[in-house]
């Protein structure tokens, strides 16, 4: 009686190793590093990886480890380097494509790194950072949107000579015709511009309301958040940060998370950046008075160009890649101010090449005397040279391009500049001193909490005690190795939910041993007592775990920051002491009891 | 070892001890409930909106200078207090116009003003309009768990069980949010998910307690509901005290080593640690009798008529 199967032991054993496993990277602790991520998001290959090394190797450092990680490159050393002066070689090299971040690295043995394993990651309470919430300007996205269809509309109806007046209030374009004649005539031009509008006659006789549709309206709201998300993303990269998070929330919100940036007065950069696209010709003799040479992004060849802006990137609407005859193009929308000027181009310059280059205004911080000073600059670059094969006024493509170009320039032009204003509305900054603080805390307090539970469990029910402390700490175990494994962060309520944990895990074994008492003093067995405690005790055990469960995930589900790393941390700890308490520590009652001839249990 | 000597048959439920236990109950829901109504919560920043520093100070922070600064600056609505220790300092503000660079560059420049050198250790911006939304997924937290963990006691036990467990879980939220209204302590995020993490607790201690009377109910037939339920409780008694303190021993070292951040988060726990215990062992098991409870209503009705070979 009280065996369990061959297999049902070596199951346990192969989780707990298993656990073991996944919860190492955690024992390793962390060394100075610094991070490279390529700013368009390419990975990096080993060649790459082996320029790095060689570029910190020149100024007499070199790493202790060098690997590649997600694509990312990370060079480790050892605790005394002066991080700050690697940083600043590889971004005087490497700083305009890709972003440096000087960070904390696990120290991590190869063979952990290549089964990919990781520590937890830690929360911005506890490594300290910014979080920033950001609302989306909705109404302005909207707004602008109808002020290019404004532009549009009078634009047509003066070409069909159709005398207007136009104007844009409260989300609708109304249009006075002189006369009640053209009404027809009107409403078609209108609806040429877009099929899809809705239009509808004034009472008068003689006006037209115009208004997006529902469907119009949710894509352009999709269209401004995704857009700012990509900014912003792109932004951020060029802050050097290592794992920054930008994210959608909801329907017009935006999440930043900086981890280890302890200036939010940084944050307030990335949102006030500018970064924009001209038009511009490409100046052929090379001489006109005030041209001058542009360099190319990436392969693209440097240029002449001309002083005169056809279009500049706040005239842009709207860029998409795509296909046209099968060629790879990008589709730009341009204002109505823009089309115009595009148009005039076009006309007197068919057959001539016209350059899009791309304009980004950086701030950042230098270090002048010991003094910390602000630099601003400018790179101009040249995206794409192509050919003009029509007149064209606001929308046209620029063809001429592979796919992956085509896509990263839509990409960039729209990422540009933000497609409506934010503003913040929640912003948390930890310092770094505080973020240790709480670590220390935190773990102090699991630590004592733990030992104090271990001694008065082994007191209380000797060796089974005993069984339970161990059941205790691979719960431990297993709770780090899955959030380990999921890459849950970890944050200072959820080490509050991994005390409340401890303690309440150790609920299912005394509830077991009771039982275990119970039994013995009825008068059964001990074998008896062990096999009907364990049965009897099972469906208290799951019906209380599992109403907790229903709390945690609820609090999951509805809460946000702090509680819902608490919900995680809880919602884990119940699932893992369920295992521990109920298979677990029967295994290893088992294997001590099962099958003996005994008068008395030790509980 | 034990703490409860075995086979204790303490009468619980006795008409007397119910009638006590019942006025216990009424005056703590009633006392929190009169608190919260004219007192209300100290509630934080999450749900105010404002602003929030945590300055870090070399020596120990001299409150008098810092409150006088910050008057002098326009800030005379700024609350300053000592948090955790002598050179860490918490200084509340409500919302204030202009943007968070500028907002963030005057404070430091009044706080410094003296010459001092501080550490910001934690700055937070919050408006208005986040913390309502922040309130209100905290109260829709606590309904839906409520609501979720009613049907599931229904699906296991039976309604008046879950009336017995939902009233006891009431009972325990309400003690626990009025305590912080009568002492007046600090009421942020961290509250409400300690307060939701009470309600698993207690539901837990109460569940385990029906699972032990459904149990009983079968065992004991011939007894009163009254009886079986009072030695179910009896028999839960020693699981129920020593899960109890298990838990007050981790809780009162995160109370005690945690910081102040976290204080109270333990400090609701702690409360609803004590009060859930009392609960599952009184309130839930009162409730469910004050509702008639008995072993009929545990037994599954027959479903499917077809299965009765002999109707009259």
């Amino acid at each position: 009686m009280n065996k369990y199967p061959a297999w049902l032991n070596t199951l346990v054993l192969v989780i707990l190793l298993a656990g073991c496993l996944l919860a190492l990277p955690n024992m390793y602790g962390s060394v100075p590093a610094v991070q490279i991520a390529d700013n368009d998001g390419i990975a990096f290959d080993d060649a790459r990886l082996q320029e790095y090394v060689q570029a910190v190797a020149d100024i007499g450092v070199s790493p202790e480890a060098a690997y590649l990680q997600d694509g990312r490159a990370v060079l480790r050393f050892e605790k005394d380097v002066d991080l700050a002066a690697v940083g600043e070689e590889l971004k005087d090299r490497y700083g305009r494509g890709a972003s440096v971040a000087q960070t904390l690295a696990p120290k991590l043995p190869e063979w952990v790194r290549d089964l990919g394993l990781s520590p937890m990651s830690l929360g911005l309470d506890l490594r300290g950072g910014v979080y920033v919430l950001l609302e989306v300007d909705m109404n302005q996205a909207v707004l602008s949107r109808l002020q290019s269809y404004e532009q549009d509309f009078s634009d047509r109806l003066r070409t069909a000579k159709i005398r207007h007046r136009v104007e844009l209030v409260d989300q609708v374009i109304r249009i006075r015709l002189t006369s009640g004649d053209d009404m027809l005539a009107a409403r078609d031009a209108v609806q040429k511009a877009d099929p899809d509008i809705l239009i509808t006659d004034g009472t008068d006789g003689k006006s037209l309301a115009v208004r997006m549709n529902e469907a119009q309206i949710k894509a352009r709201r999709d269209f401004a958040i995704d857009q700012n998300v990509t900014t912003l993303r792109s932004r951020v990269n060029q802050l050097g940060v290592a794992e920054p998070l930008v994210q959608r929330q909801g329907e017009d919100r935006i999440v930043l998370q900086l981890p280890g940036v302890d200036d939010p007065n940084k944050i307030s950069e990335i949102i006030t950046a500018t970064a924009t696209i001209e038009f511009r010709m490409v100046d052929l003799s090379g001489d006109e008075p005030g041209s001058r040479r542009y360099q190319g992004r990436g392969s693209e060849p440097s240029a002449v160009l001309k002083r005169r802006v056809v279009a500049s990137g706040d005239q842009i609407i709207d860029a998409a890649a795509g296909f046209s005859e099968g060629k790879p193009i990008v589709s730009i929308t341009l204002d109505g101010a823009g089309g115009e000027s595009m148009l005039e181009t076009t006309m007197n310059n068919l057959k001539k090449p016209m350059a899009t280059v791309f304009i980004e205004s950086h701030r950042e911080q230098i270090r002048v005397g010991g003094e910390l000073r602000y630099r601003d600059y400018k790179t101009e670059e040249i995206v794409s040279v192509a050919t003009i094969q029509g007149v064209f006024k606001n929308k046209f493509q620029i063809s001429g391009l592979s796919p992956g170009e085509a896509g990263d320039l839509a990409l960039l032009l729209r990422a540009g500049a933000l497609a409506a204003p934010v503003y913040m509305i929640d912003e948390r900054t930890i310092g770094p001193s505080l973020g240790q603080d709480n670590i220390d805390r935190g773990f102090n307090a699991i630590k004592i909490g733990f030992l104090a539970v271990i001694v008065f469990m082994a007191i209380y029910y000797r060796a089974f005690g005993m069984i339970a402390n161990l059941a205790l700490l691979s719960n431990l175990v297993f709770i780090t190795a899955l959030l380990s494994w999921l890459q849950a962060s970890l944050t200072l309520p959820g080490i509050a939910g991994i005390v409340l944990t401890v303690g309440m895990a150790v609920d299912a074994n005394v509830l077991i041993f009771e039982r275990i008492r119970e039994e013995m003093s009825a008068g059964q067995s001990p074998q008896v007592a062990i096999h009907t405690g364990y049965e009897k005790a099972l469906s208290s055990i799951v019906d209380a775990n599992i109403t907790t469960l229903i709390a945690a995930i609820v609090l999951f589900a509805v809460g946000t920051g702090p509680i819902k790393g608490f919900a995680v941390t809880l919602a884990l700890g119940i699932i893992t002491s369920m295992f521990t308490a109920i298979i677990g520590t029967r295994s290893v009652v088992n294997l001590f009891f099962g099958g003996r001839k005994l008068t008395s249990l030790p509980v | 070892m034990r703490l409860i000597r075995e086979n204790t048959s303490i009468d619980f439920l006795g008409p007397m001890r119910r009638k006590v236990a019942l006025a216990i109950s009424l005056l703590l829901v009633v006392a929190s409930l009169a608190s919260l109504a004219t007192r209300g919560l100290e509630f934080g920043i999450d749900f105010t909106g404002g602003i929030l520093l945590e300055i870090g100070y070399e020596q120990t922070a001299d409150m008098q200078t810092i409150r006088g600064d910050l008057a002098r600056d326009g800030y005379a609505d700024a609350q300053v207090q000592r948090f955790g220790s002598d050179d860490v300092v918490l200084v509340r503000l409500p919302p204030q116009e202009g943007d968070g660079e500028e907002i963030r560059n005057r404070l430091r420049a009044t706080l410094e003003s003296g010459g001092e050198q501080i550490d910001l250790r934690r700055v937070e911006f919050v408006s208005p309009q986040v913390g309502a939304e922040l309130a209100e997924s905290g109260a829709l937290a606590m309904v839906v768990a409520l609501m979720l963990i009613f049907v599931y006691v229904m699906i296991r036990f039976q309604w008046k069980f879950s009336a017995g467990a939902v009233a006891a879980l009431a009972h325990d939220a309400i003690v626990t949010v009025g305590f912080f209204s009568i002492f007046g302590l600090p009421f942020d995020l961290t509250v409400v998910a300690a307060v939701l993490a009470v309600i698993g607790y207690s539901l837990n201690d109460t569940v385990v307690a029906f699972d032990r009377i459904r149990e009983n109910f079968f065992a004991l037939r011939g007894r009163s509901a009254e009886e079986a339920m009072n030695i179910s409780i009896n028999e839960m008694l020693a699981r129920t005290l020593i899960t109890g303190l298990t838990t007050l021993l981790v809780l009162v070292a995160l109370l005690v080593l945690g910081g102040e951040s976290i204080a109270p988060f333990s400090i609701a726990l702690i409360v609803g640690v004590i009060v859930g215990t009392y609960s599952s062992i009184y309130t839930a098991s009162a409730t469910a009798l004050a509702l008639n409870v008995n072993a009929q209503d545990l037994i599954e009705p027959i479903k499917d008529p077809s299965l009765i070979d002999d109707l009259p």
